[in-house]
């Protein structure tokens, strides 16, 4: 039995696992994907919010401004990219520059630091590509951006290392609840715990029913965006917000701290909670609402666009705390923006009532919060090169030429804790594909060596998991 | 560091054809840079034929046709190192890469040759909506799991797009028993040469629809169908006009892009419409030194006319390297107009004593029209076409004596006319 299954593998459920990793607690980290990050955390803005647009004293409002303030570290101690850019909300009318003034006084409130108005020149001055119909915008220096997988396949590594067992293609199919424990029945087997973190994302409130309770709903809220060449990556040198709406915070342009240009989302409640397509009317207006903000980016220099569903919570508040209905429960649900700027935060605050229920807990001689940094032969200089490949060869065989990934990246990312299965998750781990031939040359070797790390056939590797098989049966 | 006379960066037919020749010129050092485990390039998974009509006067397989060079390769001292990568080529023509043997390489060139081929464009690029589900491959990927890997990756097929790796794919997937429903082509006319549409297409029964393309794929897994629909004048999709197809495979035979990044890295100046360098008539680049030559440079339908070209290339080099350029140089521009979208080389010696080929392609199909060659208001020749295509390649010699009569401000056109 275990002492703590938690539910759901996205940033909430692998941030906590870090955390609670450094107790003696056994531990099981589950996902019904084939790899962590598959849900809400793989297709987001990958923006650490400053925390001005929750509701003053909400626990949004206090997580997100604690988690920005902790993010910087938290990258640090895993060797996950972060780059403190700072963000813009920007105002396009009298209207508008009032709503910042609101902004403003929110943040104010909920102990956002150094913000600031700008008026139309320094605004222009800070951003010069920007639409020259701006009036103005809210400055928050303490904004940033990370590469929301990258930060949960790190937190995921850092819990596995400190004991924490992952289990993939683990969907919870119904829960048992009794004075003792609480069991999920599960595809990969019954897995028994004294309790259940449940960080299901769109899911959430479909586990805590299962658990017994119904008070949560969420809906599937789908964004749609457009990521764009690294040639155009520099076009905005902030992250660009416009006037938020009862939606959400509208189409942003923001580099990525890999160095493309993003923009995106729309903001559309959709029925099916598994429905990460992208359509038409969606992508026409992240192009026509990115154009309001940026006149000059152009979708010609798209490399691929892609969905991402939010875990909205009907009173847009994070749920996190012991169930009402049912005490060996506990939830994480409703997290949604800023749930990425809160995640350091959130993992801090289960810590809390994990401590509350076992007592005490003591942390493991042992525990170590880090993550190794993971061989990036991109940004090495020759000397360093030179070095890595005498120590191992793998290195010198460049497998993803647009990003420059190197074998023994990829092998790297397949051994490493809770490692990669597919062709996304090496894609996940290394970048190898994610240049602009997306995958085109790389995409079959990517195949072969997986299947050869593996031990199985080329025809078994899939894009991501279940059904997603690249190859069918062997040619006449 | 290594120090080479001359540096071939790619081993395909491109690479291949300008080392030979540059050898054959007298050049005595040259090492050839190749990525994959072999020379040939992409030659090695073309195992159809129709390559070599031209150069060799006899259909071969492109690994047959490679094998006739690289055993030329062989019968020489050109250094070849394969499963190599080159990472950079300066202004200075150091050339770095990067293999398992050598680890991390530096090489001092005399001269480069840029020969790195092209890729195929990617979904990305195109902003078909729908899910991300696997089953959506180019072409070229495609070929390679069946060629290569001995496996299918597909079983009923869609094609978008009509080059010729599209429908070369669309007889090579019918033969392996596999379902090709139909090839969609955006545009009115195929980019494709006309013999393929007939042997890979019309003798299999498969359909090509022009002016139509694939707005939506489906399936949240594995592919499950794409919903097409007829474009209008301007490209854009007819509502009422969607179709659903089930299918389990999208194959994309959209374009290549010539693989430029180590060019614009080295500052090279490329041409917009060929995305590749702009050159002289002997393949060299605004950097002296610097050659290209093959799908670098322009993307090609023939794999005789890359050899060809790269045989330029080679000897520019050659004669960069050996100091027998001609001391004389005045260069001039070639212009494409009315219908022609580019020529290479954009450049042109007019003091170089010999004839210049050029070539270009046209913007739309063309039916009995002249193609005229024009320099300073002089008609230099004008020839009847009865068909011209955008995916056929054409050419044009520029004689010397003709090149001798203009001066420093004259320009050559080249126009499609009635």
């Amino acid at each position: 039995m275990y002492d703590i299954a938690i539910v759901g593998a996205g940033v909430t459920g692998a941030m906590t696992a870090r955390e609670l990793s450094q107790y003696d607690l056994k531990i099981a980290l589950l996902d019904k994907c084939n790899d962590v990050a598959m849900g809400a955390t793989k297709a987001n803005s990958g923006i650490v919010h400053a925390g001005f647009d929750a509701a003053e004293g909400s626990l949004m409002a206090k997580l997100n401004v604690e988690g920005c303030a902790m993010m910087a570290e938290t990258c640090k101690k895993l060797n996950v990219p972060y780059k403190n850019n700072g963000s813009l909300v920007v105002a396009f009318s009298e209207e508008e520059t009032e709503h910042l003034q609101k902004l403003y006084d929110r943040g104010v409130k909920n102990g956002v630091p150094d913000m600031k108005i700008l008026s139309k020149e320094e605004l222009l001055a800070m951003e010069p590509n920007l639409n020259p119909d701006a009036c103005g915008a809210l400055y928050a220096p303490t904004a940033g951006i990370v590469c929301p997988y990258e930060l949960t396949i790190a937190a995921t590594e850092c819990a596995v290392t400190n004991g924490v067992e992952f289990i993939r293609n683990c969907e919870v199919k119904a829960v048992e609840t009794d004075d003792e424990k609480i069991t999920l029945d599960t595809t990969q087997g019954k897995i028994e715990a004294k309790y259940v973190i449940n960080a299901a994302g769109v899911f959430a409130d479909d586990l805590a029913r299962m658990a017994g309770d119904d008070t949560i709903h969420i809906t599937a809220r789908r964004g749609e965006y457009f990521l764009l060449d690294k040639s155009v990556g520099n076009t905005v040198n902030h992250t660009i917000f416009q006037c938020p709406s009862k939606m959400g915070k509208g189409i942003l342009v923001a580099q990525t701290v890999d160095g493309n240009l993003l923009m995106g989302p729309t903001a559309e409640d959709i029925e099916d909670k598994s429905d990460v397509s992208t359509s038409n009317a969606g992508l026409n207006n992240v192009k026509k609402f990115a154009a309001k903000s940026v006149p000059t980016i152009n979708a010609r220099n798209a490399i691929t666009s892609f969905t991402g569903l939010r875990a909205h919570a009907d009173a847009h508040e994070f749920i996190i705390g012991v169930s009402e209905k049912n005490p060996r429960l506990i939830n994480a649900a409703g997290i949604e923006s800023p749930g990425l700027s809160s995640s350091p935060a959130i993992a801090k605050y289960i810590d809390n009532i994990v401590k509350s229920l076992f007592g005490d807990l003591t942390v493991k001689a042992d525990y170590d919060d880090t993550r190794e940094a993971p061989v990036r032969f991109r940004h090495m200089t020759d000397e360093e090169r030179e070095e890595l490949i005498k120590k191992n060869s793998a290195y010198g065989r460049i497998i993803c030429r647009c990003e420059t990934i190197t074998e023994g990246e990829i092998l790297d990312a397949i051994h490493a804790p809770a490692g990669a299965r597919d062709v996304d998750g090496v894609k996940r781990r290394t970048r190898a594909g994610m240049g602009r031939c997306q995958g085109g040359f790389c995409g079959s070797k990517v195949v072969e060596i997986l299947a050869r790390e593996l031990g199985c056939e080329l025809n078994d590797i899939t894009k991501f998991g279940g059904n997603s098989n690249i190859l069918f049966d062997r040619t006449k | 560091m290594l120090q080479y006379d001359l540096v071939v960066v790619g081993g395909g037919p491109a690479g291949m054809a300008a080392a030979l020749k540059a050898k054959e010129c007298g050049v005595s050092k040259i090492v050839i840079l190749e990525r994959a485990e072999t020379l040939g390039g992409i030659l090695e998974q073309c195992i159809h034929t129709g390559f070599g009509l031209h150069y060799f006067g006899e259909e071969l397989s492109g690994p047959e046709y490679a094998a006739r060079f690289i055993e030329l390769v062989k019968q020489t001292d050109i250094d070849v190192k394969v499963n190599t990568m080159v990472l950079s080529v300066s202004d200075d023509k150091v050339v770095t890469a990067v293999n398992t043997a050598d680890g991390l390489l530096k090489i001092q060139a005399k001269a480069v040759v840029l020969a790195m081929g092209c890729r195929e464009r990617p979904r990305g690029a195109l902003q078909i909506a729908g899910t991300r589900a696997s089953g959506i491959m180019t072409a070229g990927t495609a070929q390679k799991y069946v060629n290569i890997d001995g496996y299918m990756p597909g079983k009923k097929v869609v094609i978008l797009g009509s080059g010729d790796i599209g429908l070369i794919m669309a007889r090579r997937m019918t033969l392996e028993g596999a379902e090709v429903k139909v090839v969609c082509e955006l545009m009115p006319f195929s980019g494709g040469l006309t013999r393929n549409i007939v042997q890979c297409l019309d003798d299999f029964g498969i359909p090509l629809r022009l002016s139509t393309t694939v707005i939506e794929t489906h399936g949240k897994e594995r592919l499950e169908g794409v919903t097409i629909a007829q474009v209008d004048d301007h490209l854009q999709p007819i509502p009422g006009t969607e179709e659903y197809i089930e299918c389990d495979t999208l194959m994309l035979s959209v374009g290549l892009i010539p693989e430029n990044e180590l060019t614009k890295q080295a500052g090279i100046g490329l041409d917009r419409i060929t995305n590749g360098a702009v050159v002289n008539e002997m393949r060299e680049t605004d950097h002296k030194g610097i050659f290209a030559c093959g799908n670098v440079l322009q993307v090609h339908d023939l794999v005789d006319y890359v050899t060809l070209e790269s045989q330029i290339a080679g000897e520019g080099a050659a004669r960069y390297i050996l100091g027998q350029d001609s001391d004389e140089k005045v260069y001039i521009n070639t212009k494409p107009e009315n219908g022609v979208r580019y020529i290479v080389p954009q450049k042109v010696n007019i003091k170089s004593k010999e004839d210049v080929k050029l070539y270009f392609r046209v913007g739309a199909i063309y039916k009995n029209k002249k193609l005229t060659v024009e320099a300073d208001g002089n008609v230099i020749s004008s020839k009847k076409k009865v068909k011209l295509a955008p995916g056929e390649m054409e050419n044009v010699v520029i004689p010397a004596d003709v090149l001798a009569s203009l001066n420093e401000n004259s320009t050559i056109t080249v126009r499609v006319e009635d």
